[in-house]
């Protein structure tokens, strides 16, 4: 009976700890379905909904407001990215949590601080396994995204890959959505209940935003400016807008800052509480 | 081995583990037993790293949990059936786990086997019943083949044949020199498994010895008499200073006078004697003898702890000056 149990070639080491552990989270990214789901939703909700708004933009363009219409012509690029993107990026947001929250409530949490723990190594592992994938997919996303847009958009405010600033948002889509990545992940460590997390998240991302726009003068605009996904998201866009008071590298670094601090809390706590 | 020292542990202003200190060698089954709410549960998994103590160390082989590269190696723990995602397959859950370790792929299918799970290994968890989760816990604990193994309840959920299968595997275990540390509430089954035992209340320890030892403390041990005159023999042991209750059949059950005793006093009156056995009390009676009044059930609400703590002295005490005692 001693052979079924004997570690015979286990006992083996395979690979440093570090692959190990990304390995390891790599496994449970992809062994669970709502990982796929989410990954589709990003993909066909952010372009299908640039292909939606760019061409009813065309469709419509005759009957719209002049400042809207000079607002697309000024900065085609902007459209055809940021109409699919603003509602894509919540697939992100979810999944982030999921990953990280989804661990405390299915109890798989206890299982993965058996293995590492230190447990800091285990979150760091996840981060960089989820934000590499995220980063992958959003630039699958970001590209088909703009061609289509543009080619949507061509009759009416012609862009091109060339342009200035629109090659960086391209890929900045798809660092944009790595980074936020991170900060679900985090926000998902934080609060730890899935419920509870998704919710805080979609609001910091979707609802504070029209929120802080009503509050008055140059507080709301402020504070409108430095929450994480407009400041984010700047990076997003091909050129600075009129009412940017950030440029694209400055408002990706604020919400870089942003989300290492959310990291940093969320592995005091992750490090302190009772698993 | 695993050493725990001075352990204590409180969750708010209730004290769950109080000073607890106790030694699990290898080579053993070692049973650690309590009433609901003693703190065993807590006491695994401050030994495991999940939950931090106030005070106090709890120790694998020397070294903290944390302190442990790839733990698994070393230490394999079933702490509660509910810790694979009920979306995720037994074997993807296992390989994550054997990643982290630096382990083979070939090992997860070796204990999917081992436990019994080969053929559903390749299902979602969630679909899983209480037994087959239990069996992936006990895949997971002994995934890394390590030398030390904490088991809380391992044969919650399982059928006959998994808890007769489990028993054999501990004993198998510790036979290969390995630390069994394993818990439960089913005195029987501890009976028939462990070979020492740690028995807690209310996060202090009541004994920690061998399982004969600690069935032969209890005071429930009786000797059961047939004779032919057990009148006269009542009268007799009566007047020796025994308990005598009368039981089926003309047998008397008699407490406080062992069996030596008892046949000179027989011989002395001419009495004829048909059976004359030593009673032990199951481990069942001993447990709940050693731990009334460490029940947290049905206890009045609102005493302080220090006011908890009071009579539970008085238990240890009686328990004997053996190594049950905690001061």
């Amino acid at each position: 009976m001693t052979a079924t149990l004997a570690p015979g070639p286990s006992g083996t080491t395979t690979g440093a700890d570090a692959a190990g552990l990304l390995r390891s989270e790599w496994t449970k990214l992809r062994s669970l379905r709502s990982t796929v789901w989410s990954l589709l939703l990003l993909v066909a909700v952010t372009i299908g909904f640039t292909a939606l708004f760019t061409g009813l933009t065309v469709a419509q363009w005759d009957q719209l407001d002049p400042a809207q219409t000079a607002q697309v012509v000024a900065d085609p690029g902007r459209m055809a990215l940021g109409a699919g993107f603003q509602l894509g990026q919540l697939a992100v947001c979810v999944l982030g949590v999921l990953v990280m929250a989804g661990e405390y409530s299915s109890g798989t949490i206890r299982a993965s601080l058996l293995a590492v723990p230190r447990r800091t190594p285990m979150l760091a592992a996840k981060t960089v396994v989820f934000a590499m994938l995220i980063f992958i997919v959003g630039e699958l996303t970001a590209w088909p995204t703009f061609f289509l847009g543009a080619a949507i958009l061509h009759s009416r405010a012609p862009v091109s890959i060339a342009d200035p600033g629109v090659l960086r948002a391209v890929i900045g889509a798809g660092l944009y959505l790595a980074v936020l990545a991170v900060f679900a992940i985090a926000i998902g460590a934080l609060v730890r209940h899935t419920a509870g997390a998704i919710t805080g998240i979609i609001g910091l991302v979707l609802v504070l935003s029209p929120l802080a726009q009503l509050l008055p003068g140059s507080i709301g605009k402020h504070i409108h400016t430095y929450l994480p996904s407009e400041a984010g998201s700047l990076i997003a866009s091909p050129r600075q807008g009129a009412n940017d008071m950030l440029g694209p590298w400055q408002g990706f670094g604020v919400f870089c800052a942003e989300t290492a601090v959310l990291v940093a809390a969320a592995t005091i706590l992750l490090k302190r509480r009772d698993a | 081995m695993i050493e725990v020292r001075e352990l204590t542990k409180s969750y708010g202003a209730k004290v769950v583990i109080d000073r607890l200190s106790f030694t699990v060698l290898p080579g053993h089954v070692t049973g650690f037993l309590g009433p609901n709410g003693s703190g065993k549960s807590t006491t695994m998994r401050v030994i495991v790293g999940l939950d931090h103590p106030d005070s106090g160390t709890a120790t694998i082989g020397g070294k903290r949990y944390a302190e442990l590269s790839r733990p698994l190696r070393t230490v394999g723990a079933l702490l509660d059936a509910e810790s694979a995602h009920p979306g995720r397959s037994a074997f993807n859950h296992l390989l994550y786990l054997a990643q982290s370790q630096g382990l083979p792929r070939s090992r997860v299918d070796e204990v999917l086997e081992l436990v019994g799970l080969k053929d559903v290994g390749r299902d979602r968890t969630g679909t899983f019943s209480l037994g087959m989760r239990q069996r992936l816990g006990i895949a997971v604990a002994l995934l890394g083949d390590p030398q030390v193994l904490i088991l809380d309840e391992p044969i919650n959920g399982l059928d006959p044949d998994g808890i007769f299968w489990i028993r054999n595997l501990m004993r198998q275990l510790a036979g290969e020199g390995r630390t069994v540390l394993v818990s439960s509430h089913l005195m029987s089954e501890m009976a028939v498994t462990a070979d020492s035992l740690i028995v807690i209340g209310r996060g202090q320890l009541i004994a920690d010895c061998s399982t004969s030892e600690f069935i032969g403390r209890s005071s429930h041990r009786s000797v059961l008499v047939r004779s032919s005159d057990p009148v006269r023999l009542r009268t007799a042991l009566d007047a020796a200073g025994a308990q005598v209750v009368p039981g089926e059949d003309g047998a008397v059950s008699v407490r406080a006078l062992d069996a030596r005793h008892i046949g000179e006093i027989a011989a002395r009156d001419g009495i004829v004697l048909w059976e004359l056995s030593p009673q032990l009390a199951s481990l069942e009676d001993a447990f709940r003898e050693m731990t009334h009044g460490h029940r947290d059930f049905g206890s009045p609400t609102g005493p302080t702890a220090d006011a908890k703590r009071q009579p539970e002295t008085h238990v240890v005490a009686a328990a004997g000056a053996g190594a049950g005692a905690t001061r």
